[in-house]
C-alpha cells in the first residue's frame, strides 16, 4: 500500500495531483469543525438572501448588515462585561453578558433589515442601490465607533465556546469525524443545521413558503388572490435580517472574541453567491456555502501545516497571498460556472406597486 | 352596481356605469380596447377603487377595496393576462391564498389534491394536480383559472377577454364550462370585444364606449353591425378592404428551418415556405409553437441549427440582427416595450434606433443631431403621431401613438421583407384600421409580408395565404380569401392528425 | 414645458432657469445639509458613550476643522483638489457603467490595480524623459484597470455572473495581488518594509502650489470627454440604449453582450486612470497596505451626481473636500475620519428615499437624483441578454 503510494506521488506533474489527494484525505477530517464554523456566517447570510429575494428582494446589503452585528454584538459585550460577564457556564461558555448581546446584535440586523425593506419596499427605491448605502453606513458607522471605543482598549466579554462531544463518539471510524463537524460547534454554528433543515420544509410546505415563493415569482398574481404583496415582503425581509444578525454574531462572539474594522471582509457577498449558486433554496445555500468554506479552511491549512515533499515545495513557492484570495478566486469559478444555469425568482429586485394605490 | 365613476389623470376610465347581473346569466360586456371595461371589473374585483359609485350584491350596498374582499363574497376574476404563477403546480396556483390546511402551518396537499381533481371532473375534464403550470397549454391554464375560482366558490365569475388566445375549438371547450357553470346558478361577467363571440354566448349584452354605457341588448334582438356600431360610436366596415394584390417573385425563402430555444430543444423543426413580393404570408397558431423563435431567427437575434434563409436571392442564414435589418428586414413587434421601443428616450432617438450608426444621422462615429430630429419631424407628420415635439420621451405617449413610433421606424424605408407579429394587440379602432391601411399600402408597394398572429381573425382579415403552424412545423398552408375560420382553429390546435386535443372530447361534450 | 417660456420676458426667463437650476440642486443640497446634522448627533451621541467631558459645541468645532482643513488656505484648496481628482475619475468609471445598466462595485479593484501597474511600469522607466516616461506609466496604469474591469464584464457577457458580486470579489483579490507583488517581486530589495522604487520621471509635473499636479487638469479634461462620449457619439447612444433596455438595444443590431464588455473596459480603465492619479501624481511609490477608498467613495460621487458626468465634477469635490479636511478635524478635534463615511452614506440615504424627503418638504417638480439610474437590479442573478 505505502509503496503504491510513493510510487504514485512520484509520477511528475500528475504525482503532484495525488500528492494533493493525498494531503486533502489526511487534512479534511481534522479541519473539518473549521470548515463548517467558517461556512456558519456565508450560509445564514445566504439564508438571509434567501428569505429576501424569495419574495423579490435583492439585498446586497446582507454585508453591512453582518458588519453591524458584528460591531453591536462585540461592543454589547464589552458594556456588560464587567457586570454580567461571569459566571460562565458549562455549555457554550454561556453568560448573562453573551446572551444579552447576542439579542442586541439580532436586534440591529432586524433594524437594518427593516429599513432596507422601507427603502425597497415603499420607497421602491433600486434595491441594489438602497443595499450598497447599507454596506456604506455600516462600514462609516461601525469604523467610527470602533476607532472611538478602541482608544480605551476594552476587555471583551468573551466568545461562546464550542461543546464537546464525548471523544468515544468523534474517535469512531470513518463517521466520528463527521459527529465532531456538526457537534463540536459553538450554539450559532449548530443552530445553522437546525435553521436551514427547517426553513427548507417551510419554504416548499407550508403557506407562509407557498406565498413567499409566489410573491417572488408574480406579485400581481398573488395580490389577485387575496396576498397582500407589501406585507410579506416586509414580514420576509424583516425575519432574513435573523439570519444576517445570527451570521454577524458568529462573527464577533463564536469565530473571535472581537471586532475589527471590516471584519465581514465581502463574507456577506460570498453569501449571495452561495444563494445563487445554491439555487435559492436553503438546504443548496449550504452546501455551497460549504465549499467555498472548504477552500478557506483548506487555503489557511495548507499555510499552518503545508504538506511535505514535493507538493510542499511546489506550495511554499508560490505566494502567502494567494492564499488570502483562495476564496473570492473560487467564488467567481463557481459563480460563472454555475450561474448560467439557474434562475433566479422572476419579479427578483422589482418594486411592486398595487393597482389599487394608483 | 351602480353610478361607477372612476378618474384617472387626464381620462374618465368610467363616468356613471350602471351594471345589474341577475343570477345564472352570462352576461357580456362589450366595448373596444379602452372603453373602461376592464376598469369596472378592477372596481368590482377591488384592484382600483371608484372614486363614486356604489356596488349592491343582493340588494345591499358592499364595499370592496381588496381582492380578499371580492373573494369572500363570492366574486372571482379571471384576467385576460393569466395570474398563474408558471413555476408553481397547478394544485399551488389554486390553493395560494385560500391555502387548505393540514394545520396551521403546513398545507394539506391531499386533500386539496381530492377536491381538484373533483371539481374538475365535475366540469369535465381531468387535471393534474402536480403539473407545472409553465408546462401547460393555454386552453389548460384558462382551465386552472377557472378551477381557482370554482376552488374559491365563486358565485360570480368574471372572465376578461377569456378568448383572445384560444383556437376556436377551446373556446368552445371553455364556452361548454361556462355555460354548466351559469346552469348551477353562478353568474357570469364576459369581456370581450368580438362580436360574433358575444352573440354566441351571452344572455345580455351590455355596450361600453368610452367609459359610459351606451346599450343594453339581448342576442336575439341584435347582429354584428349593430353592435359594432354602438361599440365605436360610428358606422364601421367590419373588415377592411384589402383591395386586390399581385404578389411576384418569391422575395423571402426559407426552407428546411431548424432553431432552438434558449433551453436548447428544438422548437422549429424543418419549415420551409416563401412569401412573394406584394404578398402578405399568415402565419396562424396557438402562442408557444414556435413562432416567436421563427421570427428572431428572420430578423438575426436567433442563430439556426440548420436550414437556409434566402432573401432577394441572397443567403442571409445566420446573418445578425444588423445585416438583417440592412438586408431590407423590418419588424414590428408583439411586444413594443420589450423589443420596440426604449422608453425612456426621445421620439427621435426611438426613430433612429436602428439606423443610428449611418448617414445622414451620423458621420462616423459622432452623431448629427440636426439631422435626427429633421427626421423625428417628418415622421411624426407623416405618420400622424400625436406629440407636442420629436424631444418628447416615448414612455410619454399613448400606446396607439407609441405604435405608430414603431412603425415609423419599420415601414419608412426601403424593405424587401416585413415582419408583423400581433402588430395591433391592445390597440384602439382608430390605430388598428391605421396600421391595417399602412400593411396594405406596402403590400402594395411590392414588400413581402409575414403577419404572425395568435388572432385569427386579423390573420383571416389581411392575409393572401395562411400557413398554420404546430409544433414547430407548418402543418398546411390554405389561401386566405377562401380559408375555413374552424378548419384553421382545428388545425392550429392539433396539427391536423386525425385525433382531436388532448381531453377535449369530455369538455365539449 | 419648454415650449411655454417662448416669447415670455426675460425676467420670467431668469426665473426659468433658476428654477430649473432650483429642481436640479434642491435634493443633493437638502440632503448634504441633513447629512451634516445626522454627524453633529452622531458625534454628540460618541461624546456620551465614550463619557468625556460633555462639550455640546464639538461637531460645530470639528466641522469647523473639517472647512478649514479642505479650504482654509491655499495649500488646503490645492491638497483638495488634488484629492479630488482621482474622485471625478473613480465617478466617471461608476456612472459610465450605470449608463450601461451595469453596477460596478468594482472600482476599487480596478484603481488598485491601475495605481499598481502605473507604479510597476513608471518605476522600469523612472529613469527616462517625462515625455516619454509619464505616457508609458499612464498607460500601464490605465491597461491594468481596464483588464480588471474586463474580466467581469466578460463573464457576465458569456456566462451571466452577476458584476456586483465578481467585481467585489475582484476587489479583494486585488489587494491580495497587490500585496503579494510589493512584498514580493517589486520590493525594493533590502527594504525593511514592503515598498516598491519611486517612480522618478514618471511621476505627474506638480504645477500649481506644493501638490497641484496635472492630473487636476486631465480630471476635468475626461469629464467633457466622457460627457461627448456618452451623448454625441454612436457608442455612447449604444451604451445607453444596451442599459435602458437591452432587447430592443439587441434588436437595433448593437450587441449588448460586447457593450457590456467593453463598457466595463471603459469603465475600468477610468478607474485605473484614477489609480493613476494617486500614484504618480501623489505618492509616487506603492506600499503593501495602499489602499484607500477612492473606489468606494467613487459610488457615492456617482449616485450623487445621478450618473451625469457634468455633475461628477461638484460630488467629487464635495467628497474630495470632507476627505481632504478629515485630518485636520481629527487633529483638532478628535473625531475620527471614519466620520466623512457617515455622512456619505447619510447624503445616499436621503437621496434615495427621495420620494418621502419630496412629500414632506413639499417640494414640486424638484427631480429625483437617483432616478435616472437604470434599474440595475433588473438583471439580477442571471442575464438574458441574447
Amino acid at each position: 500500500m505505502d509503496q503504491l503510494i510513493t510510487a504514485l506521488y512520484s509520477i511528475p506533474l500528475l504525482g503532484l495531483v495525488f500528492q494533493m489527494a493525498g494531503y486533502l484525505i489526511a487534512i479534511v477530517p481534522p479541519i473539518s469543525p473549521i470548515i463548517l464554523r467558517s461556512a456558519t456566517p456565508i450560509a445564514f447570510g445566504a439564508l438571509c438572501g434567501v428569505m429576501c429575494e424569495r419574495s423579490g428582494v435583492v439585498n446586497i446589503g446582507i454585508e453591512g448588515t453582518m458588519l453591524a452585528s458584528a460591531f453591536t454584538g462585540w461592543v454589547v459585550g464589552v458594556a456588560l462585561a464587567p457586570t454580567l460577564g461571569t459566571p460562565a457556564t458549562e455549555l457554550f461558555g454561556l453568560t448573562p453578558a453573551l446572551v444579552i448581546a447576542l439579542i442586541a446584535a439580532i436586534g440591529v440586523a432586524l433594524a437594518i433589515s427593516a429599513l432596507h425593506a422601507w427603502l425597497s419596499i415603499s420607497v421602491r427605491a433600486d434595491q441594489i442601490i438602497s443595499g450598497t448605502i447599507i454596506n456604506i453606513a455600516a462600514f462609516g458607522v461601525t469604523g467610527y465607533l470602533n476607532s472611538i471605543i478602541a482608544k480605551s482598549s476594552p476587555t471583551s466579554a468573551g466568545a461562546f465556546s464550542a461543546f464537546q462531544p464525548p471523544t468515544a463518539l468523534t474517535d469512531l471510524p470513518v463517521v466520528g469525524w463527521l459527529i465532531g463537524m456538526f457537534f463540536a460547534q459553538g450554539p450559532i454554528s449548530m443552530s445553522l443545521i437546525v435553521f436551514v433543515i427547517a426553513l427548507q420544509i417551510l419554504l416548499f410546505r407550508s403557506r407562509w413558503g407557498l406565498r413567499t415563493r409566489a410573491v417572488g415569482e408574480h406579485p400581481k398574481a398573488a395580490e389577485t388572490v387575496g396576498i397582500d404583496v407589501i406585507l410579506v415582503r416586509y414580514r420576509n425581509v424583516i425575519a432574513g435580517g435573523l439570519f444576517a444578525g445570527l451570521a454577524g454574531a458568529s462573527l464577533a462572539m463564536e469565530a473571535t472574541n472581537s471586532f475589527q474594522a471590516g471584519m465581514t471582509a465581502g463574507r456577506g457577498f460570498i453569501a449571495l453567491a452561495a444563494m445563487i449558486v445554491g439555487r435559492w433554496t436553503p438546504v443548496g445555500s449550504l452546501l455551497a456555502a460549504l465549499l467555498f468554506s472548504s477552500f478557506l479552511a483548506i487555503g489557511q491549512a495548507l499555510s499552518f501545516a503545508p504538506p511535505s515533499g514535493q507538493l510542499g515545495d511546489v506550495l511554499s513557492s508560490l505566494p502567502s497571498q494567494l492564499y488570502d484570495a483562495l476564496p473570492y478566486i473560487v467564488t467567481i469559478i463557481i459563480l460563472a460556472g454555475v450561474v448560467g444555469r439557474t434562475r433566479p425568482p422572476a419579479a427578483d429586485g422589482q418594486p411592486y406597486e398595487r393597482e389599487a394605490a394608483t | 352596481m351602480r353610478g361607477i365613476t372612476k378618474r384617472y389623470p387626464g381620462v374618465v376610465a368610467n363616468d356613471h356605469i350602471d351594471l345589474t347581473i341577475k343570477p345564472g346569466e352570462i352576461h357580456a360586456l362589450l366595448g373596444e380596447n379602452g372603453a373602461g371595461k376592464s376598469t369596472l371589473m378592477n372596481v368590482l374585483y377591488g384592484l382600483a377603487r371608484p372614486d363614486e359609485g356604489e356596488i349592491l350584491l343582493d340588494g345591499t350596498a358592499v364595499e370592496i377595496a381588496s381582492p380578499s374582499d371580492a373573494i369572500a363574497r363570492g366574486i372571482s376574476m379571471v384576467h385576460q393576462h393569466f395570474m398563474l404563477v408558471p413555476v408553481l403546480t397547478v394544485a399551488e396556483n389554486i390553493l395560494l391564498g385560500e391555502e387548505t390546511m393540514a394545520n396551521a402551518v403546513f398545507l394539506d396537499r391531499k386533500e386539496a389534491h381530492r377536491r381538484i381533481v373533483d371539481l374538475g371532473r365535475r366540469f369535465g375534464f381531468e387535471i393534474d394536480p402536480e403539473a407545472k403550470v409553465g408546462s401547460l397549454s393555454v386552453g389548460w391554464q384558462q382551465r386552472v383559472e377557472i378551477l381557482k375560482a370554482l376552488y374559491r366558490d365563486a358565485r360570480i365569475l368574471v372572465l376578461d377577454e377569456p378568448t383572445a388566445v384560444l383556437t376556436p375549438q377551446e373556446t368552445e371547450e371553455i364556452f361548454a364550462v361556462l355555460r354548466r357553470l351559469a346552469a348551477e346558478g353562478r353568474s357570469i361577467i364576459f369581456i370581450s370585444h368580438k362580436l360574433y363571440e358575444v352573440l354566441e354566448i351571452a344572455d345580455r349584452i351590455t355596450v361600453i364606449r368610452r367609459g359610459r354605457v351606451v346599450g343594453e341588448r339581448l342576442p336575439g334582438a341584435t347582429d354584428e353591425g349593430d353592435l359594432a356600431e354602438l361599440m365605436v360610436g360610428r358606422e364601421v366596415e367590419l373588415t377592411v378592404d384589402r383591395g386586390t394584390s399581385h404578389p411576384a417573385d418569391a422575395r423571402l425563402i426559407v426552407s428546411d428551418l431548424h432553431v432552438r430555444d434558449d433551453r436548447g430543444s428544438e422548437v422549429v423543426s424543418g419549415v420551409g415556405f416563401e412569401v412573394r413580393s406584394g404578398e402578405i404570408l399568415g402565419i396562424a397558431g396557438v402562442a408557444g409553437n414556435g413562432q416567436d423563435e421563427l421570427i428572431q431567427t428572420l430578423i438575426g437575434l436567433r442563430r439556426p441549427v440548420s436550414g437556409t434563409v434566402t432573401l432577394g436571392g441572397q443567403d442571409v442564414t445566420g446573418h445578425l440582427p444588423r445585416a438583417m435589418n440592412e438586408a431590407g428586414v423590418g419588424y414590428v413587434p408583439a411586444d413594443r416595450h420589450r423589443w420596440g421601443l426604449v422608453l425612456p428616450f426621445t421620439i427621435a432617438d426611438n426613430i433612429v434606433l436602428t439606423s443610428y450608426y449611418r448617414r445622414p444621422f451620423a458621420r462616423r462615429f459622432v452623431r448629427d443631431e440636426a439631422a435626427i430630429e429633421k427626421d423625428a419631424d417628418r415622421a411624426i407628420h407623416d405618420y400622424d403621431i400625436r406629440t407636442p415635439s420629436a424631444t418628447v420621451r416615448a414612455a410619454t405617449l399613448s400606446g396607439g401613438n407609441q405604435q405608430k413610433v414603431v412603425v415609423a421606424r419599420e415601414f419608412d424605408r426601403d424593405l424587401q421583407l416585413l415582419i408583423l407579429d400581433q402588430p395591433t394587440r391592445g390597440l384602439d379602432v382608430g390605430s388598428i384600421e391605421f396600421i391595417h391601411r399602412q400593411t396594405i399600402a406596402k403590400r402594395d408597394a411590392g414588400t413581402a409580408i409575414l403577419l404572425v398572429s395568435a388572432e385569427l381573425d386579423e390573420i383571416l382579415e389581411l392575409s393572401d395565404r395562411i400557413a398554420v403552424m404546430y409544433r414547430g412545423a407548418f402543418v398546411a398552408v390554405r389561401d386566405g380569401r377562401t380559408a375555413d375560420k374552424n378548419e384553421i382553429g382545428l388545425l392550429m390546435a392539433t396539427g391536423g392528425v386525425d385525433r382531436p386535443a388532448e381531453a377535449s372530447t369530455e369538455a365539449s361534450a | 414645458m419648454t415650449g411655454a417660456s417662448t416669447g415670455a420676458s426675460t425676467g420670467s426667463r431668469i426665473r426659468d432657469v433658476t428654477g430649473t437650476v432650483w429642481a436640479i440642486i434642491a435634493l443633493p443640497l437638502i440632503a448634504i445639509l441633513l447629512a451634516f446634522g445626522v454627524g453633529a448627533v452622531i458625534i454628540l451621541g460618541s461624546e456620551l458613550l465614550v463619557g468625556e467631558p460633555f462639550d455640546p459645541l464639538l461637531p460645530l468645532t470639528a466641522y469647523a476643522a473639517l472647512l478649514q482643513g479642505a479650504f482654509g488656505s491655499f495649500d488646503a484648496i490645492v491638497d483638495t483638489l488634488v484629492a479630488t481628482s482621482p474622485l471625478v475619475f473613480g465617478g466617471l468609471a461608476v456612472a459610465i457603467a450605470f449608463k450601461a445598466g451595469l453596477f460596478n462595485i468594482g472600482a476599487q479593484g480596478q484603481f488598485l490595480m491601475g495605481a499598481l501597474a502605473a507604479v510597476a511600469a513608471g518605476v522600469a522607466v523612472s529613469g527616462q524623459p517625462p515625455y516619454i516616461a509619464i505616457p508609458i506609466a499612464v498607460v500601464a496604469g490605465v491597461l491594468g484597470g481596464a483588464a480588471t474591469g474586463f474580466l467581469p464584464g466578460f463573464l457576465k457577457a458569456v456566462s451571466g455572473a452577476h458584476e456586483v458580486v465578481t467585481t467585489i470579489m475582484l476587489n479583494y483579490i486585488a489587494i491580495s495581488v497587490l500585496a503579494a507583488l510589493v512584498s514580493g517581486p517589486l520590493k525594493v530589495p533590502g527594504s525593511p518594509s514592503p515598498v516598491t522604487y519611486d517612480v522618478g520621471n514618471a511621476g505627474y509635473p506638480v504645477v500649481i502650489g506644493r501638490d497641484g499636479h496635472i492630473g487636476i487638469f486631465l480630471a476635468v479634461i475626461a469629464v467633457f470627454v466622457i460627457r461627448w462620449l456618452l451623448y454625441r457619439t454612436t457608442l455612447g447612444f449604444e451604451i445607453r440604449t444596451a442599459g435602458a433596455n437591452p432587447d430592443a438595444a439587441a434588436y437595433a443590431g448593437m450587441r449588448p453582450r460586447r457593450l457590456i464588455v467593453l463598457t466595463m473596459v471603459l469603465a475600468g480603465g477610468l478607474a485605473g486612470f484614477a489609480g493613476v492619479d494617486v500614484a504618480l501624481g501623489l505618492t509616487h511609490q506603492m506600499t503593501s497596505s495602499f489602499g484607500t477608498t477612492v473606489g468606494f467613495d467613487a459610488i457615492a460621487v456617482a449616485l450623487l451626481a445621478r450618473s451625469e458626468p457634468i455633475g461628477i465634477l461638484p460630488a467629487a469635490l464635495l467628497f474630495g473636500a470632507m476627505r481632504s479636511g478629515a485630518s485636520l478635524m481629527q487633529i483638532k478635534a478628535g473625531i475620527p475620519v471614519e466620520l466623512v463615511d457617515v455622512i456619505q452614506a447619510t447624503i445616499l440615504l436621503v437621496l434615495v428615499a427621495t420620494p418621502v424627503i419630496r412629500r414632506v418638504l413639499h417640494l414640486r417638480g424638484t427631480q429625483n437624483p437617483l432616478a435616472t439610474s437604470p434599474t440595475i437590479s433588473r438583471s439580477y442573478g442571471s442575464e438574458s441578454v441574447l
